[in-house]
């Protein structure tokens, strides 16, 4: 894909935005990836939140690991990989979520299980005899080989995702924050963790044909952990991670364009750069609020 | 105060908890009223939390009876606040602790937030926090705060549903003296003034002795309750923590307990 673009027709940035996008929009692997691209940052922003609040990075990034072995039978059997992805991740968040709440925090047993999954992986991609740019496919991404199809299922699901949290969205945050008490108060536990294994699964499945199982922190954890850093009230995290989500992924697309190197590179280059330039500002700013401790109580 | 005009919230009758089939403590029999301030107290492991999660629902009791408000423990009631033990706070995480109060009384509705009920949610939680003065600290991110702080916060977020029990265990842990005691006076403010109950589970009766107006002390397998007058005595506490222990009286009556430290850590 990469040789590809360099033989189309564009002569590098002229310039002129405008122009420069709608020379992009000609294309409809374009479109498909401008599209796949925007629903899965949204998506990966708002249920990234969470993921990095409930401190389930390593789980999200196991669950796109046993994506890998889903995706890579469903190319050996001839189905859909998006299809394959879906299946597999829901079945591990599944499973995560029911063997208890601190399941989902232990490395070992995660680790095991993820190292499983890509050797499953690996063999299956083995077996298809196929083509090593399928594997490389699922393990990098591969957001302008999207089919109208692919744009469909991403949609519904990322809707799905969307409705689901907006009616959760409150007892998610609070399980999230504190809880102890929100279980106290007489919300279930366990019943919020499954669903929300369920909504990093599925997230985590759109999310892989953007940047790939291996990348996948630089989607659903890198930018909620900048909005973390940075965001005083949840409402801001998220819309913040959203952001960052959206933006590194456009700028990655729009950098593919007319330089030959991966979209994933640009995407998560960004979001690297953008998460040390926090750590770094907030670390010089903190030395100096520090010194004038001055808190404004305004209502 | 005069406790016969005082109702009952809480009442047990040969309550007896148990962890699979260990009996953790039995035969209990407590009565709590309306605006008592009440210290549990016992060794680790003596089932003291346990009385919590009967109380808020969480587990059953094997075998007796339970009542709050006159009904069943039920899980969700929110006529309970509850600030349970030492939390974990991720120190990368920024969300003011205004949002943390807040979450008493929005964290269980289901939908998303109108920003009329946001304000008015924002209104009572600063509210909330000027009732125990606490404002100070709003826009403070929580995991910036100090443990004595902290537990101010969880305070607050226990009170905003207006809850006439308040069950702390171990708000008391990892502050020091000062704090301690600026901490339990603050409850016993609350008390006080907002007719609150309030179940306090501490490792050291000293600092509570001069508030409480009953102590429960859960320690090997029973519960007992009474004044501090009635139960702290060196006989009563060497009996229940079956270590020698010594209570000794001030010229003006007030009450120092000796030995529980190294009992609670004997028992470890």
């Amino acid at each position: 894909m990469v040789e590809f673009f360099a033989t189309l027709n564009n002569s590098g940035f002229s310039y002129n935005l405008l122009s420069d996008l709608q020379n992009m929009w000609q294309y409809t692997f374009m479109q498909h990836a401008l599209e796949v691209g925007t629903i899965v940052a949204v998506v990966a922003g708002i249920v990234g939140y969470f993921v990095v609040t409930r401190r389930l990075s390593f789980a999200a990034h196991a669950l796109s690991h046993v994506g890998f072995a889903g995706a890579a039978g469903a190319v050996l059997i001839g189905v859909n990989p998006l299809t394959g992805l879906l299946v597999f991740t829901s079945a591990g968040g599944l499973a995560m979520a029911a063997l208890g709440k601190r399941a989902a925090s232990r490395d070992v047993q995660i680790g095991t299980v993820l190292a499983f999954m890509m050797g499953l992986g690996v063999l299956f991609i083995n077996l298809y005899k196929g083509y090593a740019t399928e594997a490389y496919s699922i393990l990098f991404g591969e957001i302008l080989g999207i089919s109208k199809t692919d744009v469909l299922i991403t949609l519904a699901m990322g809707l799905l995702i969307l409705l689901i949290m907006a009616i959760v969205y409150r007892r998610l945050l609070f399980s999230s924050l504190d809880e102890d008490v929100s279980e106290a108060k007489g919300i279930s536990v366990l019943g919020i963790s499954i669903l929300f294994m369920l909504l990093i699964a599925i997230a985590t499945s759109i999310a892989v044909q953007v940047v790939g199982v291996l990348l996948i922190f630089a989607l659903m954890v890198t930018p909620a952990a900048i909005a973390q850093r940075l965001a005083h009230k949840p409402s801001q995290g998220i819309i913040i991670s959203v952001i960052t989500a959206l933006l590194a992924t456009w700028f990655g697309l729009f950098m593919a364009f007319y330089i030959p190197y991966p979209v994933s590179f640009f995407i998560t280059s960004s979001v690297f750069t953008v998460y040390i330039l926090v750590r770094i500002f907030q670390s010089i700013g903190h030395s100096k609020t520090s010194i004038d401790e001055s808190i404004s109580v305004t209502s | 105060m005069n406790n016969n005009t005082l109702s009952e919230i809480i009442t047990s009758e040969d309550l007896s908890a148990a962890y699979k089939s260990k009996v953790i403590w039995e035969h209990a029999n407590i009565s709590v009223k309306k605006g008592e301030f009440i210290g549990l107290l016992g060794p680790n492991g003596a089932g003291k939390t346990t009385m919590f999660r009967l109380l808020l629902g969480l587990s059953k009791p094997s075998s007796g009876t339970l009542k709050i408000f006159n009904e069943e423990p039920k899980k969700g009631n929110i006529r309970i606040g509850y600030v349970p033990q030492r939390r974990f706070i991720d120190t990368e995480n920024k969300i003011e602790s205004l949002e943390y109060v807040r979450l008493g009384i929005s964290g269980t509705r289901f939908g998303f937030n109108l920003p009329k009920h946001a304000s008015k949610e924002r209104k009572m939680a600063l509210d909330t926090l000027t009732s125990i003065d606490a404002l100070n600290l709003a826009y403070r991110p929580l995991s910036e705060l100090s443990g004595g702080e902290m537990q101010r916060i969880f305070l607050a977020q226990a009170l905003i549903g207006k809850p006439d029990l308040l069950l702390l265990d171990e708000p008391l842990a990892n502050l020091d003296i000062r704090r301690e005691s600026e901490l339990i006076r603050l409850v016993n403010n609350v008390v006080k003034h907002q007719n609150v109950a309030v179940l306090l589970i501490a490792h050291d009766i000293n600092p509570l002795l001069p508030f409480v107006d009953r102590i429960i002390y859960i320690a090997n397998g029973r519960v007992a309750s009474g004044t501090p007058g009635e139960i702290v005595t060196s006989k009563r506490l060497t009996a229940l923590y079956n270590a020698p222990i010594e209570v000794l009286k001030g010229s003006k009556g007030q009450l120092a307990v000796l030995g529980i430290e190294e009992a609670v850590h004997n028992h470890g």
